[in-house]
């Protein structure tokens, strides 16, 4: 996914002269192109994330489309307040983008996750929040992010990501991608866990259980039309997001079920748990500790279609 | 794109008319005061301190239109020390920005007037919306890396307090600034001497505060905050020539103009009552 940014940055570089590329001391050799197309809108502001994020909201009340890269913590909690106040408040257009959602640095530790970015961005008034799910979404996100008259935060993985998308599907912000059709239940995912939903999918399929997949790329605002309409057809819907169960796009998605007229489909949250992890090891192992495995959600939704059937 | 006006570049102190600022300075410091004393604001000793400075910006040095407020090509001041917003609103509404009379709203549920700067869009003449510390200075120095992106001859001037700089942010922003070469940013500190809670000196070694901006790379100049002939020389040299961004420790008086109030940090939360309102006005000499 970042190799897609890095790319996908360049051209976008090239493009409009308003876009500005501010990195935090990262991404050696990524943006040498980008550099080369556009020298004087590239600016590594080195390990001072607070500071960064002030210069972006200073260039955007200046006409310029700054677009801030770093790993997620560093551009979300660590200058969470500058985001808040002088990007937010502001309504700066600032594209905020993390690498390494998620568990992606797993065996980093937990300094280098990012389970709670969503939660506390969402929570910012004016934020869109943006989470692809492969290099296809991404390259579209950061297009229509630049192009979104408002601050967005966009979360991408690391490199290597399966591609889900053979042809660039019509991507706009605020509205679901189904990515696979179904009969019998819905798994809703968000960003760079999507390949394993699929799996899921595919188990379900092998024991005739026929499901559909949507990426919501979009958690904040909510797509609440697609959710009507999920909500209405399926008895169960699964969101799974490699993110904090606290917060992110199940919560946000249980938020919205509050409020609806009942009786509605029932909802089951896949995500990380309210710990720190202390057990380093690769993404895979961190994603099974939590459950997040095409085996676990698999059985989970069998078991509550079969309990619900009951 | 909005119509830009081309800000002939003000003679240097030759046409400077002190005793119009000097009167001026000591209206808006009655203003200030009758405005804490009518609305309970406080922070009033940190608003007098800066008054000079303001008035030395907003009055003499600034390229700025208040008819064309969001003119590209204009120079930008940010009030990072957002705590000073009632001095900074009575001087932008002397210089024209809004109608005086606005400000009968402040302190008034609905007023766009908080106690801190609001942001641009909700009242022409602001910058950026200030009022947690150490937010300014880096903003300031995006608008100016965006006049050289953008080939703008605009300059950027930010006002810190002593207090402020303990925020780790504000050194962020000058190790960029100084590697960056920005010579058209400049920093003014209000040094008065004094945070919320004590000195400023106690609580985070401040000094030697001149030498610290030179060793982060700033061309760093000291003077008298409350005198105007000389501040306005300072703020007229951005940029200075030497390619470096310019800081300007700017030694003020908290509470300055009133002699029951200057150096006595307990004005940082009183409010005056209404014969030291009167008290400090005939001291100041406006009715």
């Amino acid at each position: 996914m970042r190799n897609a940014f890095a790319d996908e940055i360049t051209k976008l570089g090239a493009e409009d002269p308003r876009v500005v590329l501010l990195s935090g001391d990262i991404g050696n050799k990524m943006f040498d192109k980008f550099k080369t197309a556009a020298e004087s809108r590239f600016y590594n502001c080195g390990v001072a994330e607070a500071n960064m994020m002030g210069v972006a909201a200073g260039m955007a009340l200046c006409g310029l489309r700054p677009v801030i890269y770093t790993i997620t913590p560093f551009t979300t909690t660590r200058c969470f307040e500058q985001i808040r106040v002088d990007v937010c408040y502001h309504r700066a257009p600032v594209t905020i983008v993390g690498t390494g959602a998620g568990l992606s640095y797993a065996e980093l530790g937990p300094t280098h996750h990012s389970c709670e970015d969503l939660a506390l961005l969402r929570a910012l008034p004016g934020m869109t929040v943006l989470a692809p799910c492969d290099e296809v979404e991404v390259r579209l996100a950061l297009r229509a992010a630049i192009a979104h008259d408002g601050p967005v935060y966009m979360r991408i993985g690391k490199k290597g990501e399966p591609v889900i998308h053979q042809q660039p599907p019509d991507f706009r912000i605020g509205h679901a991608i189904t990515i696979r059709q179904g009969e019998n239940v819905c798994l809703i995912s968000t960003g760079n866990i999507m390949a394993v939903v699929l799996s899921a999918a595919d188990r379900l399929s092998e024991r005739g259980i026929s499901a559909r997949v949507e990426s919501f790329h979009t958690v904040k605002p909510l797509d609440r039309e697609r959710l009507l309409e999920l909500f209405e057809r399926y008895p169960l819907i699964a969101v799974v997001e490699e993110h904090g169960r606290i917060g992110g796009l199940g919560s946000s998605i249980a938020e919205w079920l509050a409020e609806q007229e009942a009786p509605r489909a029932r909802l089951l949250s896949f995500g990380t748990d309210d710990v720190f992890m202390h057990e380093v090891g690769s993404q895979e192992y961190a994603r099974d500790k939590f459950g997040l495995t095409a085996d676990n959600i698999s059985t989970k939704v069998l078991a509550r279609l079969h309990t619900m059937r009951h | 794109m909005s119509a830009t006006t081309t800000y002939t570049k003000p003679d240097r102190a030759a046409q400077l008319d002190l005793p119009r600022l000097s009167s001026l300075a000591r209206t808006l410091r009655a203003r200030i005061i009758e405005n804490s004393h009518k609305t309970q604001t406080p922070h009033l000793g940190s608003c007098l301190s800066c008054v000079d400075i303001l008035v030395a910006a907003y009055f003499h040095v600034l390229r700025i239109d208040p008819a064309q407020p969001r003119d590209p090509l204009r120079d930008r001041f940010i009030l990072s020390k957002g705590h000073g917003a009632p001095a900074l609103f009575h001087v932008l509404a002397a210089r024209g920005f809004y109608p005086e009379s606005m400000l009968e709203t402040y302190g008034q549920d609905g007023s766009v007037f908080a106690e801190h700067p609001p942001t641009p869009d909700h009242l022409p003449g602001i910058e950026a919306a200030t009022g947690s510390l150490g937010h300014g200075l880096p903003m300031g120095l995006g608008m100016a890396l965006s006049a050289r992106i953008q080939g703008h001859p605009y300059r950027v001037f930010a006002l810190l307090s002593d207090g402020e700089c303990n925020e780790g942010s504000v050194w962020e922003a000058a190790m960029l600034a100084a590697a960056q070469r920005v010579d058209k940013l400049a920093v003014i500190v209000d040094f008065n001497k004094w945070q919320a809670t004590g000195r400023s000196e106690q609580i985070m070694a401040l000094s030697p505060l001149v030498e610290k901006w030179r060793a982060f790379g700033w061309n760093a100049q000291e003077t008298d905050g409350h005198d105007i002939r000389a501040l306005v020389q300072l703020l007229e040299r951005v940029p200075d020539g030497s390619g470096k961004p310019v800081a300007i420790i700017a030694h003020t008086v908290k509470g300055k103009g009133v002699s029951f109030m200057e150096d006595d940090n307990n004005w940082h939360y009183r409010t005056p009552n209404a014969e030291e309102l009167a008290a400090a006005k005939k001291e100041l000499g406006v009715a």
